[in-house]
């Protein structure tokens, strides 16, 4: 998979989520539109996590 | 196939542990569903992406050749449609990597009918109908991913439809798991590298998988030409010796399988509404979208560009960023579309609207 433009959002709308502050990331892969939940297990998380631990993707922080 | 003949197969098959209903392990075999749309060009690329027909991925490695795969107007008596793939770039100089799959994936939990890796272990046949531009041989693969262990079998291809019918033996090593992941995958070899072909096809007796036994030497490459093509529908997969008539479905329970994969909720108009929800701030709207099937596993958003979504509380606002996924489960998942400009008041009711857009779309994915 190739992670373009990979950046963290954070669910800061909700208050009581601020132990949270990464619930997604918004990128595009193989040029689709993706929003990808931080969820151990889901492929593509899991495959983003593999590539940022290998040091072949950065994710931005949240806005 | 005669009609006795073909009960004759059926009743072997029930007697073997199959069904009289239901005995198709392959979803969308008919390639009635394309989701995604109905064709989709300049494929090739590394990775498993699912393009066309709902359920079928094109599996890819290494390679320099590209295709366009699509769905089309055409089959076997029966059959009205198939999954059509073109070669586009041909790749004569083959690297040992390379490799082209078309797969179709299967989760352990469906296939425990089969009772593999246990004594009373069935044999199961896969069948299909081929075409071509020209004559062909390709390679058709089980793979159990919960054990490493695979068979292979080859098949020819001609350019008229042709039905292939292909008897895998009961594998008594190697229990599948009783869960949602990937545990099953039938994979038609297009295109393999030595590191495929370099040993012998490991095709009379399931063993673990050795990479260089899963293709075959001989076997033709997909993108030895621009003008090669293959055809394919009529996918099935079953318990038996027999392989017996395509278990054709309502279109509708076809849809709602493929939807456990794959939801697509498109624009049906200019302005096709989403859905209710809420201004869950002053910047962002946020909508609750329930999936019609529980999903595989919990999925992720997919959808068209910022530009093609209005948030709608009292007036429209365009959004500042792409939707995203937000608290997602199997069954359901909040949306949140952010607007950016703190033109919306927290708490009152919001809608999601496509934007003069037809081609706008909120997908959902939770592919094997």
């Amino acid at each position: 998979m190739e992670f373009k433009n990979a950046k963290y959002v954070k669910d800061y709308m909700d208050e009581e989520k601020k132990t949270e502050p990464y619930i997604s990331i918004s990128c595009t892969v193989d040029g689709r539109i993706l929003s990808i939940p931080t969820v151990v297990g889901n492929r593509y998380y899991d495959e983003a996590m593999k590539q940022v631990k290998a040091g072949t993707l950065t994710i931005k922080d949240a806005d | 196939m005669s009609k006795a003949a073909e009960l004759a197969a059926l009743i072997a098959n029930v007697n073997n542990g199959s069904s009289l209903a239901a005995k198709n392990f392959i979803i969308n075999g008919n390639m009635n569903v394309a989701q995604r749309g109905t064709s989709t060009t300049g494929l090739g690329a590394d990775g498993a992406t699912y393009n066309t027909a709902d359920r079928f991925c094109h599996s890819l490695g290494n390679t320099a050749g590209r295709f366009t795969s699509a769905i089309i107007a055409d089959g076997p008596s029966g059959f009205a449609n198939c999954l059509k793939l073109s070669c586009t770039t041909a790749d004569t100089s083959v690297a040992a990597t390379e490799y082209f799959h078309l797969q179709h994936r299967m989760e352990g939990q469906n296939l425990q009918s089969i009772a593999k890796g246990t004594a009373d272990a069935k044999p199961i046949t896969a069948s299909f109908y081929v075409k071509g531009n020209a004559s062909a041989t390709y390679v058709a693969e089980l793979y159990d991913a919960d054990n490493t262990r695979q068979i292979s079998k080859t098949f020819s291809v001609t350019t008229s439809w042709s039905r292939v019918e292909l008897t895998f033996p009961a594998d008594t090593t190697g229990a599948l798991d009783d869960d949602n992941a990937l545990s099953l995958q039938l994979a038609i070899h297009l295109h393999d590298g030595s590191n495929f072909t370099s040993g012998t096809t490991n095709s009379s007796a399931w063993a673990s998988a050795t990479t260089a036994n899963r293709g075959n030497s001989s076997a033709t490459s997909f993108f030895d030409s621009t003008s090669r093509t293959f055809f394919l529908t009529g996918v099935q997969l079953e318990i038996g010796e027999k392989a017996t008539e395509f278990e054709h479905e309502p279109y509708e329970a076809t849809f709602r399988k493929c939807q456990r994969y794959y939801l697509k909720r498109q624009a049906g108009s200019a302005y096709s509404y989403w859905g209710s929800g809420h201004n869950a701030s002053a910047t962002a709207a946020r909508l609750h979208q329930n999936f019609p099937v529980e999903m595989n596993h919990i999925p992720v958003l997919e959808t068209t560009a910022a530009d093609t979504f209005y948030a709608y509380s009292i007036d429209t606002v365009a959004l500042s960023d792409v939707p995203t996924i937000n608290n997602p489960s199997v069954w359901g998942s909040a949306v949140t579309f952010p607007t950016g400009s703190g033109t919306l008041t927290a708490g009152r009711g919001a809608n999601a609207i496509a934007r003069d857009s037809t081609s706008a779309y909120l997908a959902f994915e939770s592919e094997l």
